[in-house]
């Protein structure tokens, strides 16, 4: 251990000491308490600044400013207030305040039991899928051996969430919109799934850490092997980043949710603090899914060169965690929304296809291995062609017939 | 392909964020109520009265109580009680004045007829839309105490139609003195062989000065 | 340990009795999708992670999919609720014969069974070496069963897809 630098070991190190001030039969529970609690605080706050930074981004983007009003409520018991306004960053609390303090409405006709239980559920298993990821060299809150199943496991019971808050709600617009959130769903985990099993193909396992530490390697100490660099790896970060908007419920597969369709889908009879956990159960599947991006394809808590060590590994997975997000939230504020016939056939007719003929272009990757010398070249440009021209030619295939639109009254 | 499309909106809205920071053509956001955008000249909200002087709003009003606004005003919100007393106005004639003269701005529709019909160019619309009220019925009924603004502050909020009603007003003060003039000489020509003739009949009164325009 | 085991034990056995007692087929289903997840509990308990997550994956997250939708879509336009009542007496005393027939069979099976005690603890299998017996002893099953979801998926394609031919949409 002493091997590792200090900031490295630290809260590892901190909560080892705090674990050991308590009696025998306590230390199994306090250490795994200590880690929840820890996820759950930093990863609380993550969303709550997520939220923020998603509309002060989203109005920069469209030429205005996000919020920046809510600054600190005058204490009465206080003699002095603090005026400025602190850049809006205290909305997410302002928020939260709001959501509490609404009122809950639940339908007469609705099933009580299970229109309670949804949200409940939703976070739950969203929040379960936290437990695998890497999130820096020491700090891996489980080690699993089947980690990447047991993400994908924890992922499938939030579809169930879903369907159980469209069907409580005694409503037929939000029963069809959670029939429709379902098939969603179901059609971009394929893609999703398809587009991790050339990662597990190619490192030989299914668990978290191995992956990011098969990853490890620089060459000339500059370069760094993150598998979104090779070919197949691009291909799959790429099918991998749609299928998790999709998985999401994000813009643009945001359809379930927005307003402008069936209200709020299978939101609609939820108010107050219930609306707001299924919001946090949409950022916290978010937040994992990006994290699982990070560690598959961009190389978890690995830093980009090798003299940029000395900056802890948690410090390079939130950078990176952030990255992706903003990246996220850019693409949310550039595109259309997605119909649902246009965003079914997207999975079925383009990703899948494409992620088979990836998992296949990996195999060639692997196989071809020990090709030396100039056959590297032969390998780099194989690799290359067998993602670049089936992609160019489906394209052209899914998009025939539609071309810029031309209107009769226009001028 | 597919795809290059996606890529140019991503590039157009990195282009709207990076702008949003020092161009303004891309933030177009006015922070109200510290940043107050720069209203149109003809931009109308309320009907105020005109005064002539600044230091006796009250006293100088152009409005002789025609009540034509009055009874054209479509939501009938004005309410006129014309005054017993007669005052001299600002070219000496002796005029009524409006005792009670209140708009009910909870009922203004800001159509400006009151304006077009007024002949003494009395009654102009305002640019003020901050009257929020808490009370619905008296603070929003607006006195005349608090729609007598002065000529120089007509001319602050619509200088081109301040302009352009002073003017007018001294070009008809003027043609009207001539005429009085014209009137006096006749009168004076006419009188000299009477007086001439009696001596004891005393000459028209002199031509009142013209009043300088701004107040 | 023994206390977790007759806690999964109770979930599970409990909620797929209810599933059967209950009068909407919502709830039915929601029900049977927890005894699945307590089928993945147990399979915690004993130590095998892999099948755990596979269960959860393909029973709570796809097959409980399957059911609801087929419930859902081929139902009347009410909720009607499921009779749980026997028609008549004959099928009541049919029905408790059966289950009192059935119970016989599986507490002689369980019980006279001489289960083989380890004298070690189980052996730890890593997802690995899973693969690898798969792919090797038992590669022909994999196949086999790949075919079959394969002509599966193939026969519901060819279903959805051999509809009216689509009007062409209005040109402009």
């Amino acid at each position: 251990m002493s091997a590792v630098p200090f900031l490295e070991r630290a809260p590892i190190e901190l909560r080892d000491w705090f674990v050991q001030l308590l009696p025998g039969p306590l230390q199994w529970l306090t250490h795994h308490l200590i880690t929840v609690v820890a996820i759950l605080a930093v990863f609380g706050l993550f969303f709550a600044f997520t939220t923020v930074a998603e509309r002060k981004l989203l109005g920069r983007l469209q030429n205005r400013l996000g919020p920046n009003r809510a600054g600190v409520p005058k204490f009465s018991i206080l003699p002095w207030h603090l005026r400025h306004k602190l850049w809006g960053l205290t909305q997410p609390f302002a928020d939260a305040v709001k959501a509490l303090t609404k009122e809950d409405i639940v339908p007469t006709a609705a099933d009580k039991v299970l229109h309670f239980l949804a949200p409940v559920i939703i976070v739950g298993f969203s929040l379960m899928g936290f437990a695998v990821l890497p999130f820096g060299r020491l700090l891996i809150p489980v080690e699993l051996d089947a980690a990447l199943l047991y993400f994908f496991a924890a992922g499938a019971a939030t579809e169930l969430a879903i369907f159980m808050a469209g069907w409580s709600s005694h409503n037929k617009y939000s029963l069809l919109a959670a029939m429709r959130a379902l098939a969603q769903l179901i059609s971009y985990e394929l893609p999703l799934i398809l587009s991790v099993v050339p990662i597990i193909l190619v490192t030989g396992t299914l668990s978290t850490s191995a992956i990011v530490h098969a990853q490890g390697f620089w060459t000339f100490g500059l370069l760094p092997h993150w598998f979104v660099f090779t070919p197949w790896g691009a291909a799959g970060f790429v099918i991998f980043l749609v299928a998790a908007l999709a998985e999401s419920n994000r813009s643009p597969f945001d359809l379930p949710e927005a307003e402008s369709e069936l209200i709020a889908g299978h939101l609609t009879e939820y108010s107050g603090f219930k609306y707001a956990l299924f919001f946090m159960a949409e950022y916290f599947g978010l937040t994992a899914l990006s994290g699982l991006g990070v560690t598959l394809f961009l190389g978890g808590w690995q830093a980009p060169c090798a003299f940029l060590e000395f900056i802890p590994s948690y410090l390079w997975f939130m950078g990176k965690l952030v990255g992706m997000i903003m990246f996220f939230i850019w693409v949310r504020g550039t595109l259309l929304r997605l119909r649902i016939d246009q965003l079914t056939r997207l999975s079925w007719k383009f990703l899948v296809p494409l992620a088979l003929l990836n998992l296949g272009n990996a195999a060639f990757w692997v196989l071809s291995a020990h090709w030396a010398g100039p056959l590297q070249l032969v390998r780099w440009a194989v690799s290359l062609a067998v993602i670049v021209i089936p992609f160019v030619v489906m394209g052209r295939s899914i998009t025939t017939g539609y071309g810029p639109r031309s209107y009769r009254y226009a001028p | 392909m597919l795809g290059t499309g996606i890529l140019k909106g991503l590039l157009v809205t990195a282009k709207n964020f990076t702008g949003s920071y020092h161009d303004p053509k891309r933030m177009v956001t006015v922070e109200y109520p510290e940043q107050k955008t720069v209203l149109p000249e003809n931009y109308r909200n309320f009907p105020f009265l005109v005064s002539e002087s600044a230091d006796d709003p009250m006293g100088t009003l152009r409005c002789v109580a025609c009540q034509i606004c009055e009874k054209e005003c479509p939501p009938q919100c004005i309410i006129i009680e014309k005054s017993k007393d007669k005052k001299p106005d600002a070219a000496g004639k002796q005029q009524f004045y409006p005792a009670i003269f209140s708009i009910d701005t909870s009922v203004c529709m800001s159509c400006q007829i009151c304006v077009e019909v007024c002949p003494f160019d009395s009654i102009k619309m305002d640019k003020v839309f901050e009257i929020a009220a808490t009370d619905r019925f008296q603070d929003l009924l607006l006195t005349r105490d608090r729609l007598a603004k002065s000529n120089s502050y007509y001319h602050q909020i619509h200088p081109e139609e301040a302009a352009e009603v002073d003017g007018r007003l001294a070009a008809e003060r003027k043609i009207a003195e001539e005429k009085a003039k014209a009137a006096a000489a006749a009168k004076a020509a006419a009188a000299k062989p009477a007086a001439s003739v009696n001596p004891a009949s005393a000459p028209a009164a002199p031509a009142p000065k013209t009043p300088p325009p701004a107040a | 340990m023994t206390l977790a085991l007759i806690l999964i034990a109770v979930l599970m056995l409990g909620s797929a009795a209810t599933a059967m007692l209950l009068r909407n087929l919502i709830h039915s289903a929601l029900l049977l999708i927890l005894s699945w997840a307590g089928v993945a509990a147990f399979y915690l308990w004993a130590g095998a992670e892999f099948v755990a997550f596979a269960q959860v994956l393909v029973y709570v997250g796809a097959i409980s999919m399957v059911v609801l939708f087929a419930v859902l879509l081929t139902r009347q336009n009410r909720i009607v609720d499921v009779l749980i009542e026997p028609a008549t007496k004959a099928r009541a005393l049919a029905g408790l014969f059966v289950g009192a027939g059935m119970a016989a069979l599986l507490s002689v099976a369980v019980c006279y069974t001489k289960f083989p005690a380890l004298a070690d603890a189980a052996p730890q299998t890593s997802v690995k070496e899973i693969g690898l017996v798969l792919m090797r002893q038992h590669g022909g099953a994999l196949l086999i069963v790949g075919v079959i979801l394969t002509v599966a998926l193939l026969g519901a394609t060819i279903l959805a897809a051999t509809e009216a031919k689509r009007q062409p949409e209005d040109k402009p």
